[in-house]
């Protein structure tokens, strides 16, 4: 596969501090790549600010999720027949300088889904300890689960390659779309792989995971993994 | 006939002519009536023929058998929300599909050059 057609989606709800220099760097790292925004319902500036930048901006009618929205970002890519998609957060937390570690798998076939980890020796994340007894939790449930080594099943830092593309256009998860991906893939039969990345502190806006909602968040998690293992895909 | 027994029964033939009547003005669905005509009937039934409910009292080991019609009831009401719980998914799932079309429709015809307005380039 010769210069294979790249899309970068960046999914954003009032993302306006930090979406500008996402944005640049991407462009500065992958010229080669196109750009699409998804914009969920976002009460802020984002969508102008974008615009400006001269990407394509899917605008949501309202907040639906992240989950929808990258699958709108997946939707788009299937129709316009990208080969490779990669997920890259709005708030600045994935260097773009990374971007092409996530790729290159694809590209030589090695991977549907390439996801970049945190925790594989690449740069320097240390978590809470009550964080990384959660990541730890899930790390494991979901590697029993897929058969295969998942160290950060949080990522949303990852690409997919044409086949995952359509099927994600098709089938996303809704309420934790990173971790619950992971075990839909494998149930589809595709293969997924991790690489080591370095990611930064987020440029603004904060993570949608406070610490007193974690536990809840983990059960709830933990808890849509079960359900997506007895569903029908 | 005692007091329960008139009641249960006015009180179910009251829901059935309601079912009904919002069927006919069209602002009730026939697929999501019928788990509502099902369970008026029902207890009308069982508040006709207190035999029937006695019979079911004993066999069942309930003392005071006008109670197990509290149970039936309960048990439909439980039935009806677990069928709203599903059709509000179903929903939940055409929503976004269709809202997820209107965004990659109107960047379509941004493309071709029309502006449709609405949230984005050029609108509110």
């Amino acid at each position: 596969m010769k210069d294979p057609k790249i899309l970068i989606i960046i999914p954003a709800f009032n993302e306006q501090a930090s979406i500008q220099g996402v944005l640049s760097a991407v462009k500065k790292h992958l010229p080669v790549a196109d750009i699409v925004v998804v914009n969920d319902g976002s009460a802020d500036s984002t969508a102008l600010i974008a615009e400006k930048e001269g990407v394509v901006v899917l605008n949501h009618p309202y907040n639906m999720g992240i989950g929808a929205t990258m699958q709108t970002g997946y939707k788009y890519a299937s129709r316009k027949g990208y080969e490779i998609a990669v997920q890259v957060d709005a708030d600045g937390q994935h260097p773009a300088d990374q971007i092409e570690k996530l790729i290159e798998p694809v590209v030589k076939g090695r991977a549907d889904l390439v996801v970049g980890s945190r925790f594989l020796g690449a740069g320097e994340y240390k978590p809470s300890l009550a964080r990384s007894a959660g990541i730890s939790i899930f790390s494991n449930v979901v590697s029993a689960i897929i058969r295969e080594r998942v160290t950060d099943t949080t990522s949303g830092f990852r690409a997919a390659g044409r086949r995952c593309i359509d099927f994600f256009a098709g089938h996303y998860p809704d309420d934790y779309p990173e971790v619950e991906a992971l075990v839909l893939l494998h149930k589809k039969g595709f293969s997924i792989m991790e690489v080591p990345v370095r990611m930064s502190e987020r440029e603004g806006g904060r993570s949608s995971i406070t610490p007193i909602r974690s536990v809840y968040y983990m059960v709830k998690v933990l808890l849509a993994i079960f359900v997506d293992l007895l569903k029908k895909v | 006939m005692d007091y329960f027994q008139i009641f249960s029964i006015i009180g179910s033939v009251v829901l059935l002519a309601l079912i009904i009547n919002f069927i006919r003005l069209g602002i009730l669905k026939e697929r999501y009536s019928v788990l509502w005509i099902a369970c008026s009937v029902a207890i009308l039934i069982l508040s006709v023929k207190k035999g029937i409910l006695d019979y079911l009292a004993v066999s069942l080991g309930v003392a005071y058998p006008p109670s197990l019609l509290f149970l039936v009831a309960f048990m439909f009401v439980l039935l009806i929300s677990l069928h709203f719980s599903v059709v509000i998914s179903i929903f939940h799932e055409k929503n976004k599909i269709l809202s997820q079309e209107v965004t990659l429709l109107k960047e379509a015809l941004r493309e071709a050059g029309i502006n449709v307005g609405g949230k984005g380039k050029d609108g509110k």
